[in-house]
């Protein structure tokens, strides 16, 4: 089955992104693709590489960029929602006049059209918030 | 001219999308993020449901001003959507009544379904989005 992933909510404060996580992993190794995972609402701090948990705790966004690398994985971040929060890739950094950027490995910045794209080409949209 | 991001081209059937609003307007962003969702999906020509339950109902309420907590009033957006043939929009009964509202109180004419018929309602969907 082609699933699809969306979390609406941000890393530690919530447990919807460990849950989503958890929930990406059961989808790979049960044998089912994983279509895209999008992040929108707080959803888009999950991409933050300036994030630094406390060395005894997990670090999410680490688990996100190293699930990506292993399986291949489209992480969207909402273009929009990422704005109001200041998460940047490099080009957005650039063309918004930002000194850095902060958008982990593994991820990358678009439109809504691509969450609506996911509803119309997955068999599933599996939904992560609170 | 639109922005790089906006041209996704999208191969595929017409799905049926519902929108599901349940948070107050403000206090969280959720309803604005909503909207934004909403007016984008309007332009991938799908087959769109938009459904106001528990405090959703207060998005779509008259006169609102936000004035007075430094914050946008978007409530107008609402009544532009039927510009993008965004047109099925239902109103839970029991979330509408239990707030004192009425459907003269709201800026937009929506059905207004009772627990159950929204319940068949959301069993014909093929994408649930809920905020």
């Amino acid at each position: 089955m082609k699933i699809s992933v969306l979390v609406n909510e941000g890393p530690y404060q919530h447990q919807s992104a460990d849950t989503a996580i958890q929930f990406t992993k059961a989808v790979l190794a049960k044998g089912h693709e994983i279509f895209r995972v999008f992040f929108y609402h707080d959803g888009v701090n999950n991409g933050t590489r300036y994030a630094v948990p406390p060395q005894d705790d997990r670090n999410i966004t680490e688990q996100w960029t190293e699930m990506a690398k292993e399986h291949n994985l489209d992480l969207v971040i909402c273009i929009a929602a990422a704005q109001r929060r200041g998460i940047l890739d490099e080009n957005e950094a650039k063309r918004q006049g930002k000194e850095g950027h902060n958008m982990a490995d593994g991820f990358r910045i678009s439109g809504l059209g691509q969450l609506i794209e996911a509803g119309i080409q997955s068999d599933r949209m599996v939904i992560f918030g609170d | 001219m639109s922005e790089p991001w906006e041209d996704d081209e999208l191969d595929g059937p017409v799905r049926k999308f519902m929108y599901v609003n349940r948070r107050a307007p403000y206090g969280t962003i959720y309803a604005l993020e909503s909207l934004e969702v909403v007016l984008i999906a309007a332009a991938f020509e799908q087959d769109v449901t938009l459904v106001f339950m528990d405090d959703g109902v207060y998005q779509i309420k008259k006169g609102q001003d936000t004035g007075a907590i430094g914050v946008k009033n978007f409530s107008p957006t609402y009544r532009a959507l039927e510009g993008y043939d965004v047109e099925k929009l239902y109103v839970e009964k029991e979330s509408l009544e239990s707030r004192g509202l009425t459907t003269d109180d709201l800026v937009v004419p929506v059905q207004v379904v009772n627990n159950d018929q929204l319940a068949e309602l959301m069993e014909e969907q093929e994408v649930i989005l809920s905020f």
